[in-house]
């Protein structure tokens, strides 16, 4: 299935900004983040279409996956 | 700080200082000095810019020492733009220079007659007040730069610019970074109107010859302080991310959450946001020679801010806020982050709040005076605002007035002052605070961002409405605390998450004052200075009935989520039901 993918702040580092991946079905939030060797400690924030999710959401196909470190402002 | 000074602006004769103790304020500093004192000694129903207004002026409580992060400037007032009470904090360098030399508090009370402007000089030979007429009407960065000439680099600056002195409600207290840049304001509720009434123009803040303010128990005190500092290094969000990216690295948090409003409250999405992001600044700056760390006080180690650079490495202003670069890019529809780095230097020059001026633009915009999206005409505004016409001042008196004046439905504000950038219909619980904080739409208050959206501190459904009074009341109840050690609130995201690290701060403040501090202490401060600041409003004329949103909130939903806010009115009104 077609995924989006897309990174934040220091994510992206080494990695991409956006990008659309193919992922069979069954994939998770977190084999997500193991494809692309993200530290599932570092995880903060994770939505899928715009709503937070946590690391065993299956994805569906056209998803859009947002993952972003814990950050902090305001 | 054993002593408080009251500069009676009006006395007959001329202005006359007198220094006393601290009285029934012992103890008190930053937002629990202001508000107590406010509470204490405004008439509520006085008028925010006469004679019986005081502007209270209060180092936090832990300022001055060798303790990190506790750089926090509180003044406090009758807000002329809210009607409310009001607390107004900044960093900078003058609460740590203000605390050695030893004052908890510098009030500024009366009205002078005539027009005669005046600046304060402050120092270990007592205070002066002396006339200066050659300041009037000058702009922050002129202003401070004269002042050097005669003052020099090694004291603090607050001022006030052309804004202040024509007492317009969004109007800002500049005061200045360790480089002597005015870029740190005490931003909300016109407190710069209110010390333009007292024609105060400059205070002048030198601690040569003054020592760090000694703790009671100087061991165990340093032994915090470094644990404190460990924990703020070591937590991801207070050691990563906003020294690298800053507070502007929430811009594509919130777009991607839904909660990013744009074209002034329309959408929760900006089509453009990438191109204002945090990290595309951050990669900006350091490309043109700036920085994308810097510290607004000596003693930071979080070093959230930064320095921005033209395209020919010139310096334009420092690293505009995430709520700067919503207020005057995507809520205006503008993408380009030079544009926000002007009207930000604009804002810091002018001395206005810039999440007031950008709303208000926002709102302008909406009433048909520009173009979402117009670079050009949005400075065109803020132009107006500078010279002070007669749309400036409209404008300058931020977006409940420019919304009559001009007819507009949709006006983004709380007990008349501009809500922020997170959007309540997307993120039910900033809306609690926005709708019962003491200070009209505020986010610093209740920074309920952290749980619902940021999930620091716990996970609250920013979607639903459940546990999002509980959350807003608790936080609301810490904030003040906080606001009243001189701690920059930004501490509050690992202290949240790291008990050591909160035990810490306890350590602190208990050490400072050889004794012991607990959890309970800290609540039990917040909840006294809530209670001072919800009483003075009582008696100022507020109900329940303001604790709520426009309607627009609750009657217009919002994409991507197609959300209105829905929190019950009498949920709202258990927020302060402790």
């Amino acid at each position: 299935m077609n995924i989006t993918v897309k990174l934040f702040a220091s994510f992206r580092t080494g990695r991409f900004e956006i990008e659309s991946r193919d992922y069979p079905p069954g994939t998770s939030v977190a084999d997500v983040a193991d494809s692309l060797k993200l530290p599932r400690h570092e995880l903060g924030i994770m939505m899928i279409n715009s709503r937070h999710v946590k690391l065993d959401r299956l994805l569906a196909e056209g998803d859009t996956l947002a993952l972003f470190p814990l950050l902090g402002g305001g | 700080m054993d002593k408080i000074a009251r500069i009676d602006m009006g006395a007959a004769g001329g202005p006359k200082v007198t220094v006393g103790d601290l009285g029934q304020y012992a103890g008190l500093g930053g937002r629990a000095m202001t508000s107590l004192m406010v509470a204490a000694e405004v008439h509520p129903l006085a008028h925010a810019l006469g004679a019986e207004n005081k502007l209270v002026i209060s180092p936090g409580m832990l300022s001055g020492t060798t303790g990190s992060m506790t750089g926090r400037l509180s003044v406090g007032c009758k807000s002329p733009l809210t009607g409310t009470i009001k607390e107004s904090n900044a960093g900078g360098q003058a609460a740590q220079v203000l605390a050695r030399l030893g004052y908890a508090a510098v009030v500024l009370e009366g009205k002078p007659e005539g027009d005669d402007l005046y600046k304060i000089v402050i120092n270990k030979d007592g205070i002066q007040v002396i006339a200066d007429n050659s300041l009037k009407l000058m702009d922050n960065y002129p202003l401070v730069a004269k002042l050097r000439q005669e003052y020099g680099d090694k004291v603090a600056y607050m001022t006030i610019g052309s804004a202040g002195e024509r007492k317009l409600l969004a109007a800002s207290i500049a005061c200045t970074d360790p480089e002597l840049r005015p870029t740190r304001h005490c931003g909300r509720g016109g407190v710069g109107a209110v010390m333009g009434a007292k024609r105060v123009k400059a205070i002048i803040i030198d601690d040569a010859g003054m020592k760090m303010r000694p703790p009671k128990d100087p061991e165990k005190y340093r032994d915090a302080n470094r644990k404190f500092v460990e924990g703020l290094r070591k937590h991801p969000v207070t050691g990563e991310g906003l020294p690298a990216y800053g507070t502007n690295v929430l811009t594509n948090v919130l777009n991607e959450a839904g909660g990013y409003p744009t074209n002034n409250f329309k959408s929760g999405q900006f089509a453009e946001s990438a191109s204002l992001s945090g990290e595309t600044q951050a990669a900006l700056e350091i490309q043109r020679g700036g920085s994308a760390t810097h510290g607004c006080h000596r003693g930071c180690v979080i070093q959230c801010s930064g320095i921005y650079n033209d395209k020919d490495g010139n310096y334009v202003t420092k690293q505009p806020e995430y709520e700067t670069v919503w207020s005057h890019g995507g809520h205006c529809g503008i993408s380009n982050l030079d544009t926000v780095a002007r009207l930000d230097y604009m804002d810091d020059n002018i001395g206005v709040d810039t999440i007031e001026m950008g709303v208000t633009i926002g709102v302008a915009m909406d009433a048909g005076l520009a173009e979402f999206g117009d670079d050009a005409a949005a400075i065109r505004l803020m132009e107006e605002v500078e010279k002070g016409t007669p749309l400036g001042r409209i404008l300058g008196s931020g977006a409940a007035i420019t919304g009559k004046v001009f007819g507009v439905e949709r006006v983004p504000v709380v007990k008349d002052q501009a809500l922020p950038a997170y959007d309540p219909r997307a993120i039910q619980g900033i809306g609690v605070t926005y709708a019962t904080t003491t200070q009209g739409a505020d986010h610093t208050a209740g920074y309920a961002i952290a749980t619902n959206i940021l999930k620091v501190g716990g996970d609250v459904d920013p979607l639903k409405t459940e546990g999002q009074i509980e959350l807003s009341r608790n936080l609301q109840i810490a904030t003040a605390a906080i606001d009243s050690t001189g701690m920059c609130l930004f501490i509050a995201f690992a202290i949240m998450d790291q008990p050591e690290t909160f035990q810490a701060l306890l350590d602190m403040l208990g050490s400072f004052n050889g004794i012991t501090m607990t959890g309970d202490d800290v609540v039990a401060l917040g909840k006294k200075v809530l209670s001072a600041e919800r009483d003075f409003n009582t008696r100022a004329g507020f109900n329940k009935h303001h604790d709520r949103l426009p309607r627009f909130f609750y009657n217009e939903p919002i994409a991507p989520h197609n959300q209105t806010f829905m929190m019950k009115d009498e949920e709202l009104d258990e927020v302060f039901n402790w």
